[in-house]
């Protein structure tokens, strides 16, 4: 038994800021104190608040140490584990109240969440088989085997509400019911894990943190419709992923947990893992199936459906790492327990990666129906420096952004479709004032005319036309004509694109176009760029009070725009200032706005 | 579009070939062995030039247009080499509103280089990359293995510096 745990966060963003180092001092420190028999040191998986880390969090009283560096793990050994005392100069500061210091579960980041999905991440060490079976881990593959017929399951799964959190939103129980229904000597349960929208780590933060879940799920499910094999497909952007995957698919198979007669029943289940190379459209079904098989990753037209024909032409389930992460805890709670959270037709939770301009940028999951001012607010801690919230953006390039006027919608799957967005896998980004919207369309139109696969024409030629258009509206070269343009091709492309890539491709440029058109329009019409972003609209100008006419400015000008005198202001010339920012940067006295 | 084929001659080892047939015998008899082979060629060349697609066909009997389809398809793969230090800046949304633009085109100023390019000196290389998922910390570039967290466009010629 030990007195304390020491957790270490070892998720993505916590390890690119230094958790190693931190273990490695922490192991020497303690062993130094001779505490090595009554402190565990344990790397768990992600804690949420990726903007503090590196975390550390001392159990049992759940103290929250952030933004730990190496030469800090002393202190916390000497003074913290030694002695009992709290280092609170470390301590995150919304532990901090007048009765000392709490828990981290009392803060507002934590207390609003529903954590379900990510029940165990960052709780417990996701490299180590036992501390997931001491957290009820493979309990609801065994209920499923010994007490369950592959309908009970189906039909559990089915009365949860559940439905699938890579964005569609299609219900899982109906996917399993059809692949059970088709009859088949093998069939496949594959799941998705290839998280390709950027701004969005909900899939690898599970992996990391708790791998054994889905692999847990994956089995259930493939006892459900019957199948004996699973295929991972996940980012080889995510080696910390991938090695955890390895472990637990070892660990499992010497458990017996996967392997042949699993609970000694006859059900035999095994697990691969094919890593993805890259590519955003294998996040669409076919398209991932096709590249398992060895292939460019294509989409196919459907139907047929993967439940009828999917891998190795077999029947398939494709679910995603989220909706698996879900699957033991409604066995074992119950269908009734799920969906007595959310909303009339989204049940659960979601996990969404906050990020942008957000203070708390990190992992939350929230009931279904919490209102997107909640998540910013309360539990994304409001925008950074002050700044006024302008846009949420969900669903990646395949969404859409969220303006003010919309800011206490209840997030579910149907209300942000009904205002031209999508959950999608559970980005949200966050912008202020100083985003440029009409700039955001063009960054994610970049994005699909690079990761268009050219299969179908709409899409492979479309999108980038679009990008084309918007191009010229930020370079002021715009006119009012092609904001008609642009929005017919959208309702074009959308219509005819094989994939969900192409018909989500123009998301984010109608719903920018219908929440800011004025911004649009002041890019066409006015030539100007009101937030500061699109260079080519913007002129660079010295203000007359604050120059002191120290001719640095005129020294460092490239192209020689800058004419003045010593001690006399100085101007820039507007035809020959190529914008390049030199004068901004070298002026000491922050004379020179962009307007 | 002509070929995309690596300016830089092939200098493959004895060791090398070997070490990639070894591989391919592995997974031979794999359903869907093609990915995970060309994957391993790469990680055992560092980049998969059209004489390793060559071998890749002629072991597994698959023409070489399919592999050269799949080499150009996904992003992972390479058809030229890297250079000593892989320059990656991150262009996920989260990066893109708190800066990854500008930091970007610090670097390819400073380096003179375009994305996917090599340094003459085989020093740097530079690409920009799909989000790596450390959205705390943005926006972030990686160097090799070092991760460079909330940076400014002022940081870049430092870290530069770094590596000289």
């Amino acid at each position: 038994m030990y007195r304390s745990h020491v957790l270490v966060c070892g998720g993505t963003g916590c390890h690119s800021s230094g958790t190693q180092k931190i273990l490695d001092c922490l192991n020497e420190e303690v062993k130094k104190a001779g505490l090595d028999k009554e402190v565990a040191i344990v790397q768990t998986g992600c804690h949420g608040l990726c903007a503090l880390g590196p975390i550390v969090v001392v159990y049992p009283e759940a103290t929250f140490y952030s933004m730990v560096k190496a030469e800090d793990v002393e202190e916390i050994v000497n003074e913290h584990l030694l002695k009992g005392r709290i280092v609170t100069r470390l301590v995150y500061n919304e532990t901090k109240t007048e009765e000392g210091i709490t828990s981290i579960n009392e803060t507002d980041f934590y207390k609003k969440q529903h954590r379900i999905a990510l029940r165990n991440c960052g709780i417990i060490n996701p490299e180590c088989i036992d501390e997931y079976i001491a957290t009820n881990g493979y309990e609801a593959l065994g209920k499923a085997l010994t007490q369950y017929t592959p309908d009970e399951v189906i039909q559990t799964i089915l009365d949860s509400g559940l439905r699938g959190r890579g964005g569609g939103g299609f219900p899982t129980g109906l996917k399993w019911k059809l692949a059970r229904a088709n009859d088949s000597d093998q069939k496949y349960v594959c799941c998705n894990a290839d998280e390709g929208d950027p701004g969005a780590f909900m899939d690898r933060s599970v992996l990391e943190g708790d791998p054994h879940v889905v692999l847990e799920a994956m089995a259930i499910a493939g006892y459900a419709i019957g199948a004996t094999m699973g295929y991972i497909y996940v980012r080889a952007e995510y080696p910390i992923a991938v090695d955890r995957l390895n472990i637990a698919i070892a660990q499992a198979r010497e458990y017996g947990l996967l392997g042949n007669n699993i609970f000694g029943t006859d059900f035999c289940f095994d697990i691969e893992l094919r890593l993805g190379a890259g590519a955003f459209v294998c996040g669409e079904e076919t398209a991932l199936i096709t590249s398992i098989e060895g292939n460019r990753g294509e989409p196919r037209p459907r139907p047929p459906f993967p439940a009828q024909k999917g891998l190795f032409q077999q029947p398939t389930i494709l679910n995603n790492v989220e909706t698996y992460a879900n699957i033991p805890q409604i066995l074992l709670n119950g269908p009734e327990w799920f969906s007595s959270m959310g909303t009339e037709k989204s049940k659960g939770t979601k996990v969404f990666a906050l990020g942008g301009k957000i203070n708390n940028t990190g992992l939350v999951e929230i009931p279904m129906g919490t209102t997107l001012r909640e998540v910013v607010e309360d539990i994304g801690g409001g925008i950074p420096g002050g700044k006024k919230f302008k846009a949420a953006q969900t669903g990646g390039p395949s969404g859409g952004c969220i303006p003010t006027s919309h800011y206490d919608i209840p997030i579910d799957y149907d209300n942000l479709l009904s205002i031209g967005s999508m959950m999608g896998s559970g980005g949200l980004i966050v912008m202020d004032e100083d985003n440029c919207m009409v700039d955001i369309a063009k960054f994610f139109l970049e994005f699909t005319v690079d990761e268009s696969c050219g299969k179908c024409t709409p899409c492979r030629i479309g999108t980038k036309r679009l990008f084309e258009m918007l191009e010229k509206i930020t370079e002021g070269k715009g006119t009012l004509e092609d904001l008609d343009k642009l929005e017919d091709l959208c309702h074009y492309i959308k219509e005819n694109s094989l994939c969900g890539l192409g018909q989500s491709a123009p998301n984010p440029v109608l719903s920018t176009l219908q929440y800011f058109k004025d911004e649009y329009i002041a890019h066409v019409v006015d030539k100007k760029c009101p937030s500061g972003v699109c260079k080519a609209l913007l002129s660079y100008v010295i203000e007359p009070d604050l120059c002191k006419g120290c001719t640095l400015c005129l020294r460092s000008c490239p192209n020689d725009a800058i004419t003045g005198k010593v001690k006399e202001v100085h101007i820039i010339d507007q035809d020959k200032c190529i914008k390049c920012g030199v004068c901004k940067e070298k002026c000491r006295f922050g004379a020179i706005s962009i307007r | 579009m002509g070929v995309k084929q690596s300016t830089v001659p092939f200098a493959g080892t004895n060791e090398q070939y070997e070490k990639l047939l070894k591989v391919i015998a592995e997974h031979k008899d794999d359903k869907g062995a093609l990915m995970p082979i060309m994957q391993e060629a790469q990680e055992i060349y560092g980049y998969l030039p059209i004489e390793v697609q060559s071998i890749i066909s002629n072991e597994l009997d698959i023409p070489l247009e399919k592999i050269y389809g799949i080499a150009t398809f996904y992003s992972q793969f390479s058809l030229s080499p890297k250079g000593k230090y892989v320059i990656s800046i991150c262009m996920g949304t989260a990066c893109y509103v708190k800066g990854a633009g500008d930091i970007y085109n610090k670097f390819k100023e400073l380096l003179n280089i375009s994305d996917g390019e090599c340094t003459p000196d085989g020093k740097f290389s530079f690409d920009s990359c799909r989000c790596i998922g450390a959205c705390g910390l943005a926006p972030v570039i990686t160097i090799n293995d070092d991760v460079y967290g909330k940076i400014t466009v002022d940081d870049v010629e430092g870290i530069l510096a770094k590596y000289e």
